[in-house]
C-alpha cells in the first residue's frame, strides 16, 4: 500500500490549479478529498507523477440558494452537503443520497466535485445529480463552461472534463416539493451500491437515475416516459433496465442487476409517490 | 489443610479487561510499532500466476535502485534452508507433501507465492524495487476445482505424480458392515452435499515480522505477530538449522489471528535468515492484499454426508466423504484440519457404532488452507446440523423435535461415544430448551405459518444448531494417535514476590482473548489477593520458555488450569512456612482470603504477604526448604474439553431481492464455569459474527485460472458492526468434571454454531418454495437465483 513516487504541488486558487494542470499535462492529477484517487495510487493502479492539491482552495466550498437552483462548490465535503439546510429544504434527495456515501470518515474528507469528476458509475452522486437534471460548471484556461450532467459521463471513469479543466460548481434545480426516494442496495453499509436508484416524482413527471447499471451512471428515461404517458408505477418500473447495460461482478450477475433495478425503481417510485 | 470453599468473588465477575485501555488508545505496541534503528525492509515479489514455471529472474534493475541493499531470487536463497517449510501434522505415513521453500525456485504454485525478495533501507524503496524485478514465467494450466484436482488431469507438483495428498479413514462399526446395514434397514435416510467455501481469516492486524540480531555471539530476537511464539521458535531453528537456544521469539501485542497466525511463514524465516546474512535487523509488514494471497485460508471442503434413521427419527448410521482442499502446499497443520472434525460428525446425538468416514485431501493452485477458527469442527457441525434439518424435512417433524429425540440424555454423562472419546459432561436438552424459550420458538413457528403464505415476499425462517465442541487441545497421547507433531500440555509458573505481588508466567500466547485479565482473576481467587496485584507474563520465549501457545480453545482449560494447579503448590509451600512460623501443625491451618489461620484459634494467623517476605529473606524457613515462594506446573489434560450449546437464528428473506435480514439471534452456550462472563460474551459475540459471516458474506473467490478475485477488503466482504445483528447470549453451566476450575473452552464455539443456524434459517424460510439447500455465502444474488431455480424460472 505504498504509492509510486510522485511530486506534490498545492494550488491556492482555482486559477492556479488550472494553470498547474495545464503545465504538467496528462501526468498530473487533481487531488481533492483523495478518497477515490489515493486508494488507486496505493494499489498502484494509478501512478500520476504530479498531484495538484486543491484541498485548500476554500472558495470552492459552499452551498448557496441561487433562486431556481442550488449552487454547490465542487470542494464541498459530503458531510456539508448532507447537512446543508438549503439542500435539505430544496434538494432533499441529494442531501439524503450523500448520507449514503461511504462511511463518516469518507464523508468528512471526500468532496462532491471529486466524486462527480471521478465519474464512477457505482458512486451514488453521479446518478443522483443526473436524475435531478444538474448542470456542472467547469473552469479551464479559456474561462468557464457549463455541461449538463446528462452530457458529462462518457465512459467508465471518463467524463467530458478536459485534462486542463477543473469542475468548480454543481447547479442542482430545486425540487419544489417533489416526492423522492433513494434506494441503495448493497451487502455492507459502507460499500458501493450493487444497484442504486435515485428518483423523484411529481404527478406523472419523474426523474430516475441508476447507480452501477452501466459503465456510466444511467438516466432511466424510459421509466419517466412511461409514467408521463400514464402507465402505472409497476408498469413503468418494468422499463428500469431499458437504458442500462450492467456488468457482472462478484456481487451480481448482469441479469440480477437488471432485475434489482426494476424492483428498486418500483419501490423508489412508490415511496416518492407516497 | 482445608481449602476454603468461600470464594473471594473474583471468579465469575464481569471484570473489565485490563488489556483494553492500551488497545483502545493506540498505546499497545504491535510488531510494526517497534522501532529499531537501521532495520532493513523486506518485500516479496509474488507470482501473478496460479501455476507457472520460473524461467528466469532478473534482479539487476531492482538492485540498482536507490536504497536497495539486495535482491534475491529463490535460487539465490536455496542454500539458506536446512529444510523445507514445516508441516507438523503428517496424518498418514504415505501422505504426499511437496517441497515448500520460503521463496520458490522452479515453479510458483499459487497467486501470491513468493518468487523473489528485496531488502532495502525503506519500505518505499523495497516496494519500488519489487516492481523492477523482472521474472520470466511460463504459465501452466492451473487447477482450482477439487474434483478436477482429484482426477489428476493436471498434476500440480510433478515430483508427486498426483494431486492426492492423503486419504484418511475412520470406520467405527460394532460388526463389519454395520454402517451399510444401517442404511439398508433405515426407515428414513438423507444424502446431502455441502460446500465449505474458502475463507480469508482477515485478522485486524496484518502479519508483521522483525528479526533483530543481538550484538556478538549470534543470538537473534524474532518479533512476530504470531499466536505461537514457542512453536515458531522450534520450527525456525529446525528450518534454518540454527541453534534453538540462540533464538528468542516475542509476540508483542497481536491483533487477532483466528488460526491464521498459528503457523510458520516464509516471511518469518526470511527475516531471520536475511538478518543473519546481513547482520542487520530486517522487518516486514504485510499489506492487506498480501494477507489475502499469502496468509493461509480457512475451510475449503466438499462434504458428502448421509444419515440413516429409524422410524422414530433416531440416528442409526452415518457416512461421510470429504474432499479437503489443501491449496498449493501443506502449511503447519493443513492436513490435520479435516481430522479435527472427523470425531464430531454425529454432533450431540447418540449414534451406534455405524460410522464410516473418509477424507481425501488434494492439492490445488490456491493459497494453502490451514486452521481457521474452529478448524474442522465448524465444518463437521455444519454438515450434521444441516443434514439433521434435511432429515426433519424428510420425516416431516419439527427440527427441534428431531434433535430432542437424538440428544445424548443428560443422565448418560460422562458418555463414551461411538468413537471411543468420552464426553465429560453435557445437558443438550437444557441448552436447547433455554434457547427456545429465549427466542420464543413456539410463537415464531405460529407467526411463520401465517406469514409464509403463497405470494409472500418477506418470508420468515427459523434455524437452529446444536453443537458439541472438542477443544482444549489436547491430551498429548491422543494427539500422538493422530500423528500430530507436538504435545498438548501447557506450562505455568506462579511467583510470589517479596512484597506479595505475584508474577504469573504462562505458556499461552494471547492475541485478543484477555488472558492477562482472566489469569489474574484465577490467581487472585486462589491466593486471596487483588487481581491488580498479579502481573501476567507471556509471549516471550525468554520470559516464558515453556509453552504450546494459544489455539483450539485451549488456553483456559489447559493453561488456566495449569495456573490454578500451580497456585495450589504455592499455597502448599506457604502453608509449610506458616506452620513453621506459627508453631502449628500444617494440617491444622486453614487458608482463606490470603491468610492462614490455625483452626480453632482465629488469633493465630499469618497473611500470605508475611510468608512471601519470609520466603524471600529465608532467615527462618523449615529445615531443608528452598527459599522463595514460587512453583511451576506442566499440565497435560486428561481429556478434551466439551463445551456445547444451542443457537437459534431468525431471518426474513426478501424473495424479490434475495436479501437475508437476521431479525434475531440467540446463543446459548455452556462452557462450564465462567472465569469472566464479560469475556465469555465477547468471545460468543465475535464467534457468532464470524460464523454468520461465512453463512452470508465471506468467500475467497478464484476464477478458473486461479486468480484470486477477492484480494482486498472491498471485494472480500468482512461484515462491519452495522451489517450484523445483536447477539443475545444465554448460558447454562455444566462444570467440566475433568479440571479443578470446571471450565471448558469458548473461543470457537460461536463460530461453530452460527454458520449452520443461519443457513438452516434461510433454507427454512424458503422451504415452502421448494428450496432444499442454499450454498454459502447466501448472498442476495445467490438466494434470488435459488428461489428462481426452485420456482422453475430461468435463473
Amino acid at each position: 500500500m505504498i504509492p509510486a513516487a510522485f511530486d506534490y504541488v498545492r494550488a491556492s486558487s482555482a486559477e492556479e490549479a488550472i494553470s498547474l494542470i495545464g503545465q504538467y499535462g496528462d501526468d498530473a492529477k487533481l487531488l481533492a478529498g483523495g478518497h477515490s484517487l489515493i486508494p488507486l495510487m496505493k494499489l498502484r493502479l494509478a501512478q500520476p507523477t504530479v498531484l495538484v492539491d486543491i484541498g485548500r482552495v476554500s472558495d470552492l466550498s459552499y452551498v448557496r440558494d441561487a433562486g431556481d437552483h442550488v449552487a454547490i462548490g465542487a470542494l464541498t465535503r459530503h458531510m456539508d452537503v448532507e447537512n446543508s439546510p438549503v439542500l435539505r429544504e430544496h434538494v432533499p434527495l441529494l442531501a439524503h443520497a450523500t448520507s449514503h456515501v461511504g462511511d463518516p470518515q469518507v464523508r468528512h474528507r471526500g468532496t462532491i466535485g471529486g466524486s462527480l469528476a471521478h465519474a464512477d458509475p457505482a458512486s451514488d452522486l453521479p446518478a443522483t445529480t443526473l436524475a435531478l437534471g444538474a448542470t456542472y460548471v467547469v473552469a479551464g484556461p479559456n474561462g468557464t463552461r457549463e455541461i449538463a450532467a446528462a452530457d458529462f459521463y462518457q465512459g467508465y471513469l471518463t467524463s467530458a472534463l478536459e485534462a486542463d479543466e477543473l469542475l468548480t460548481e454543481i447547479k442542482v434545480p430545486k425540487m419544489h416539493g417533489a416526492g423522492w426516494s433513494f434506494q441503495k442496495f448493497n451487502r455492507r453499509a459502507q460499500d458501493w451500491a450493487i444497484v442504486g436508484v435515485a428518483a423523484w416524482s411529481r404527478g406523472s413527471e419523474a426523474g430516475v437515475g441508476l447507480v452501477n447499471m452501466s459503465s456510466v451512471p444511467v438516466l432511466a428515461t424510459s421509466v419517466a416516459a412511461a409514467l408521463a404517458s400514464g402507465a402505472s408505477i409497476e408498469d413503468s418500473a418494468a422499463h428500469a433496465a431499458d437504458e442500462a447495460d450492467p456488468q457482472a461482478d462478484l456481487n451480481a450477475s448482469a441479469e440480477y442487476r437488471q432485475h434489482l433495478a426494476r424492483v428498486l425503481t418500483r419501490r423508489a417510485l412508490t415511496e416518492a409517490a407516497g | 489443610m482445608t481449602m476454603t470453599d468461600q470464594p473471594t468473588g473474583v471468579l465469575g465477575s464481569r471484570m473489565l479487561r485490563r488489556e483494553d485501555p492500551a488497545l483502545l488508545t493506540g498505546e499497545a505496541r504491535f510488531t510494526s510499532d517497534i522501532v529499531v534503528p537501521g532495520a532493513l525492509h523486506l518485500a516479496l515479489v509474488r507470482s501473478p500466476y496460479a501455476r507457472a514455471r520460473i524461467l528466469s529472474v532478473d534482479t539487476s534493475a531492482a538492485a540498482a535502485l536507490p536504497g536497495v541493499r539486495a535482491v534475491y531470487s529463490g535460487a539465490d536463497l536455496a542454500d539458506l534452508w536446512a529444510g523445507p517449510m514445516p508441516c507438523a501434522w503428517p496424518v498418514t505415513d504415505d501422505m504426499k507433501n511437496p517441497a515448500h521453500l520460503p521463496v520458490a525456485v522452479t515453479q510458483a504454485n499459487h497467486v501470491g507465492d513468493g518468487v523473489a525478495c528485496v531488502i532495502a533501507e525503506s519500505a518505499e524503496a523495497a516496494r519500488d524495487a519489487v516492481e523492477a524485478v523482472i521474472v520470466e514465467y511460463e504459465p501452466l494450466e492451473a487447477v482450482t476445482d477439487l474434483e478436477d484436482a482429484l482426477s489428476d488431469r493436471v498434476v500440480i507438483h510433478d515430483e508427486l505424480g498426483t494431486n492426492r495428498s492423503y486419504t484418511w479413514d475412520l470406520k467405527i462399526e460394532e460388526t463389519d458392515g454395520a454402517c451399510d446395514a444401517a442404511f439398508a434397514a433405515a426407515a428414513y435416510s438423507v444424502k446431502e452435499r455441502y460446500v465449505q467455501q474458502r475463507l480469508i481469516p482477515a485478522a485486524m492486524e496484518p502479519r508483521a515480522v522483525l528479526a533483530v540480531p543481538q550484538p556478538f555471539g549470534g543470538d537473534m530476537t524474532l518479533y512476530s505477530s504470531t499466536q505461537v511464539p514457542h512453536i515458531l521458535k522450534v520450527m525456525t531453528a529446525l528450518t534454518l538449522g540454527i541453534p534453538e537456544h540462540q533464538l528468542r521469539v516475542i509476540a508483542p501485542a497481536v491483533g487477532g489471528g483466528f488460526g491464521s497466525k498459528l503457523n510458520v511463514y516464509a516471511e518469518e524465516l526470511l527475516c531471520v535468515a536475511l538478518a543473519r546474512r546481513h547482520a542487520l535487523p530486517v522487518r516486514w509488514t504485510e499489506t492487506r492484499s498480501e494477507g489475502c494471497q499469502a496468509t493461509i485460508h480457512g475451510r475449503g471442503q466438499i462434504q458428502d454426508i448421509e444419515l440413516a434413521a429409524d422410524a422414530d427419527g433416531r440416528l442409526t448410521g452415518l457416512r461421510v466423504r470429504l474432499i479437503g482442499d489443501m491449496g498449493a502446499y501443506l502449511q503447519l497443520v493443513t492436513p490435520g484440519v479435516p481430522l479435527l472434525g472427523a470425531f464430531l460428525y454425529a454432533g450431540v446425538y447418540e449414534l451406534p457404532k455405524a460410522f464410516d468416514f473418509s477424507c481425501t485431501s488434494v492439492f490445488t493452485n490456491m493459497t494453502p488452507t490451514d486452521a481457521y477458527r474452529g478448524a474442522g469442527r465448524p465444518e463437521a457441525t455444519y454438515a450434521i446440523e444441516r443434514a439433521m434439518d434435511a432429515l426433519a424435512t424428510e420425516i416431516g417433524i419439527d427440527p427441534l423435535e428431531l434433535r430432542r429425540r437424538n440428544f445424548i440424555p443428560v443422565d448418560k454423562f460422562p458418555y463414551e461415544a461411538y468413537t471411543g472419546l468420552v464426553y465429560d459432561s453435557g445437558n443438550h436438552d437444557g441448552a436447547a430448551t433455554l434457547a427456545a424459550e429465549m427466542v420464543g420458538y413456539t410463537d415464531l413457528r405460529e407467526r411463520q405459518q401465517s406469514q409464509n403464505v403463497p405470494g409472500a415476499t418477506k418470508r420468515l425462517g427459523i434455524g437452529l444448531s446444536t453443537y458439541f465442541e472438542m477443544c482444549g487441545l489436547a491430551p498429548s497421547r491422543v494427539l500422538a494417535s493422530l500423528n500430530y507433531g507436538a504435545g498438548g500440555w501447557e506450562a505455568a509458573t506462579v511467583r510470589v514476590l517479596p512484597t506479595n505481588k505475584v508474577q504469573v508466567v504462562t505458556g499461552t500466547s494471547p492475541h485478543g482473548q484477555g488472558h492477562e485479565t482472566a489469569w489474574s482473576m484465577i490467581v487472585a481467587e486462589k491466593l486471596g489477593i487483588s487481581p491488580d496485584d498479579v502481573d501476567v507474563l507471556h509471549s516471550d520465549t525468554a520470559i516464558a520458555p515453556l509453552g504450546l501457545d494459544t489455539y483450539g480453545s485451549r488456553s483456559l482449560s489447559v493453561g488456566g488450569v495449569a495456573i490454578a494447579m500451580t497456585c495450589d503448590k504455592v499455597i502448599d509451600k506457604a502453608q509449610q512456612i506458616a506452620a513453621h512460623l506459627l508453631e502449628a501443625n500444617p494440617d491444622d491451618l486453614e487458608f482463606s482470603h490470603g491468610q492462614f489461620t490455625v483452626a480453632g484459634s482465629p488469633d493465630r494467623a499469618m497473611p500470605l504477604a508475611a510468608i512471601a517476605f519470609e520466603a524471600f529473606t529465608a532467615h527462618n524457613l523449615p529445615d531443608g526448604m528452598e527459599p522463595n515462594l514460587e512453583a511451576h506446573t506442566t499440565y497435560d489434560p486428561p481429556n478434551f474439553s466439551w463445551p456445547f450449546g444451542t443457537h437459534i437464528c431468525v431471518v426474513e428473506v426478501d424473495t424479490e431481492t434475495g436479501e437475508v435480514e437476521v431479525l434475531k439471534y440467540v446463543a446459548v452456550d455452556d462452557c462450564g464455569n465462567q472465569v469472566n462472563p464479560l469475556i465469555v460474551d465477547g468471545q460468543v459475540h465475535g464467534g457468532v459474527i464470524q460464523g454468520l459471516a461465512q453463512a452470508l458474506f465471506e468467500e475467497a473467490v478464484y476464477d478458473s485460472d486461479g486468480n484470486l478475485r477477492t484480494s482486498t477488503l472491498a471485494e472480500y466482504l468482512v461484515p462491519a458492526a452495522s451489517d450484523v445483528p445483536p447477539v443475545i447470549t444465554g448460558h447454562t453451566i455444566t462444570p467440566s468434571p475433568t479440571n479443578q476450575l470446571g471450565v471448558k473452552g469458548v473461543g470457537e464455539a460461536g463460530t461453530i454454531a452460527a454458520t449452520p443456524a443461519v443457513i438452516n434459517a434461510v433454507v427454512d424460510a424458503l422451504s415452502g418454495l421448494g428450496v432444499r439447500n442454499v450454498p454459502m455465502p447466501a448472498s442476495p444474488n445467490t438466494v434470488w437465483s435459488i428461489i428462481n431455480a426452485a420456482q422453475g424460472g430461468s435463473q
